[in-house]
């Protein structure tokens, strides 16, 4: 297993902060500049990195991230140049940082689920978040990830129900990400009344730490947020602010969020 | 939770990849499913629709002059065109609808292409009084503006798709982002017998009528079951359908025939069984057009209903394990059976329909004489006609232009 996201949650509970972290789409606008991006974020304070990889039918995204996936795929965005190209300068450039791969279970597939989670820890990877992938059907891919020391990080929902969702909790691997809404990726003005109940079941089930995600856009809902997860994910927020305004931007928005992360 | 369980698979087909979301929904859905087919007031209630509505049983009809034209086996056809609605589509919106209803769903999405599921469901939506709102993709309601006009004219409201390939996978992709987050009181109809488990058991069931009538009608009509049995195959429905009750039959050939396009090296068509590899699209594990890299491929074919790069689990097994022959059609061969049967038979198919027609042509003479052949009527092609008229009609044969 993964240290290196352990670390990065401990990290940030020293500083008396929740954990920001950030997704980011991997070649948009293209694959080099997608690296700013990212590396932007970290330098706004984002703690672990998502890296998106691109998949022509997105099932759990909302417009922005689909339009994301759309330019990506159009600059010639794929998992393998992403794990050759996007990645290790990356991780060069922020050795400390956790980087995830956030991706569809066919571009997993296409690829080998060997082949990839060897790839994938090679090139400084340390989890992977599959929103297609619920666990009745990772059993396979997670021993080999296991294997290979890839964290398959796995998701709850709000419909999930609490057996259900403290099942999955107790046997996470990096952390757990509980979805905010039921619905698509994409920043919501407010978020369910019920979600701070939600996220106290989860982590006293858990082993892991557990994040908050889809629909987070603010300091304010990153606020509320931390009093009750160790963590809260931000995308499609910090990919529509790369893409209007470049990394700067994004950089900015980390570092907000941060703010309001501060204990 | 630390082992891969088989949760509605057929062979390494089929499955459940969905977001968390919707799982506890797939869950009680199958549940739902299961308590209703234990309850013989539900299949009653099913039973009833489709002879007071649907106009069940539909008929077997001898297909005398193609019968004479293709000089081979004698060809059969079993008319799902003459189903209310005019295709096979509604057997399965009908039984999903009063699943809903005993669900307490409040509202009903579907996915369509060429508008027939679509028509279909917002058909079963007015008799059972639920709102309805139908995914299409933009390039099929352009094609399709006939079926755009009915789902309307039935009270259903049609949301044009304009992402990806603007056609029946995109409006899948966007009917499923929208299930994901209405679940709680919406019931998603899929159209065909695809998606996550239990969808392709569910709609299989509900088409496996067209096949127990056909056997009961081929005892009747020519005293033993058809020596082989034809469909086209898009997402498989009305093939699994047709097909499923002959499974065990080992002496009845089954034949699906896929959308070969603009032909096999062209690189646009809608054959997945035949040239699609393994991977997962909406929901499930199946044969699926793709490139090296896991993007699922653009499907191209005349008719929107076969224009799908992914198919049904079941059939993908059914044809990995040689129980299915898989054949393709290509757009020209649909075109031409389309007269052929207009003109010989009094018929206009439907344009997915023509596929399983230019096969069953030669089907027809590789059999030969004695043997009886079975063409699943899918649909008739009235929803077609703008398509295939613009590009002119040929002069009927003996008639002097
Ligand atoms: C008449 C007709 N036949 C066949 C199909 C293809 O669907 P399936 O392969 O699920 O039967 C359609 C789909 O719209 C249709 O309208």
């Amino acid at each position: 297993m993964s240290g290196a996201i352990a670390k990065a949650f401990a990290r940030a509970k020293a500083r008396g902060e929740g954990a920001l972290v950030a997704y980011g789409m991997a070649g948009d606008p293209d694959l080099p500049r997608s690296v700013d991006v990212f590396a932007a974020m970290v330098e706004g304070g984002a703690d672990i990195v998502e890296v998106g990889v691109a998949f022509s039918d997105p099932i759990a995204d909302g417009p922005v991230i689909q339009g994301a996936a759309e330019r990506a795929l159009k600059a010639g965005s794929t998992l393998k140049r992403v794990l050759d190209e996007v990645v290790p300068e990356l991780h060069r450039r922020c050795p400390e940082t956790p980087l995830v791969i956030m991706t569809y279970v066919n571009v997993i597939m296409a690829m080998g689920e060997e082949r990839f989670a060897k790839r994938a820890r090679e090139r400084g990877i340390s989890g992977a978040i599959l929103p297609d992938l619920p666990p009745e059907e990772s059993g396979s891919l997670r021993a080999t990830f296991d294997a290979a020391g890839v964290d398959l990080i796995p998701l709850c929902a709000p419909t999930t129900p609490p057996a259900r969702a403290e099942a999955i909790a107790k046997d996470a691997r990096g952390f757990v990400y509980c979805v905010s809404v039921a619905g698509v990726t994409g920043m919501r003005a407010e978020l369910p009344a019920d979600l701070s109940q939600r996220l106290e079941l989860v982590r006293k089930a858990s082993p892991v730490p557990v994040v908050a995600g889809f629909g987070i856009s603010t300091a304010e809902q990153a606020r509320t947020l931390s009093a009750h997860a160790d963590g809260v994910v931000v995308g499609s927020a910090l990919v529509r602010a790369a893409h209007t305004e470049g990394p700067q931007a994004a950089r900015a928005l980390c570092a907000e969020i941060k703010r309001g992360l501060k204990r | 939770m630390n082992t891969q369980t088989a949760v509605g698979r057929f062979g390494r087909f089929g499955g459940r990849y969905v977001p968390e979301t919707l799982v506890p929904a797939l869950m009680e859905l199958e549940e739902a499913y299961a308590a209703a087919r234990a309850d013989p007031t539900f299949d009653a209630e099913v039973a009833q629709v489709l002879r007071e509505f649907v106009g069940r049983p539909t008929t077997l009809t001898p297909a005398r002059r193609l019968t004479e034209a293709w000089g081979g086996a004698h060809v059969w056809l079993k008319r799902e065109d003459l189903a209310h609605t005019g295709a096979h589509k509604i057997n399965n919106t009908v039984g999903q609808v009063l699943l809903a209803r005993r669900m307490g769903k409040k509202r009903i999405i579907a996915e369509t292409g060429a508008g027939q599921h679509g028509v279909a469901t917002a058909t079963a939506c007015a008799l059972f009084g639920l709102p309805c709102e139908v995914f299409m993709g933009a390039l099929d309601v352009e094609r399709q503006a006939l079926n755009v006009f009915r789902m309307r004219a039935l009270g259903a409201v049609v949301r044009p798709v304009e992402s990806g390939s603007r056609t029946l996978k995109d409006a899948m992709n966007e009917a499923m982002r929208t299930w994901v987050s209405q679940v709680s009181d919406t019931h998603y109809v899929i159209g065909s017998a695809a998606g996550p488990h239990p969808y392709p058991t569910v709609v299989r069931d509900f088409q496996a009528i067209i096949g127990r009538e056909l056997r009961t009608q081929a005892q009747a009509a020519f005293g033993k079951l058809p020596d082989a049995i034809v469909a086209c195959v898009g997402g498989g429905s009305n093939a699994i359908g047709v097909l499923h009750p002959f499974i065990g039959d080992t002496g009845v050939r089954l034949i699906g025939v896929e959308a070969g396009g603009h032909g096999l090296d062209s690189g646009q068509y809608g054959a997945s069984l035949t040239l699609g590899t393994e991977g997962v699209l909406h929901g499930s594990r199946s044969l699926v057009l793709q490139d090296a890299d896991g993007q699922i491929q653009e499907a191209h074919s005349i008719s929107a209903g076969l224009d799908y790069p992914g198919v049904g689990p079941e059939l993908a097994h059914l044809a990995k394990t040689g129980r299915m022959e898989v054949r393709t059609a290509t757009d020209d061969e649909a075109l031409a059976s389309f007269y052929e049967v207009a003109r010989l038979e009094g018929i206009l198919p439907a344009l997915e329909t023509s596929h399983a027609f230019a096969r069953g042509r030669e089907l027809a003479r590789e059999l030969g004489a004695g043997k009886y052949l079975v063409i699943n009527c899918s649909g008739r092609g009235d929803k077609d006609v703008a398509t295939i008229s613009a590009r002119g009609v040929p002069p009927a044969v003996g008639v002097k232009p």
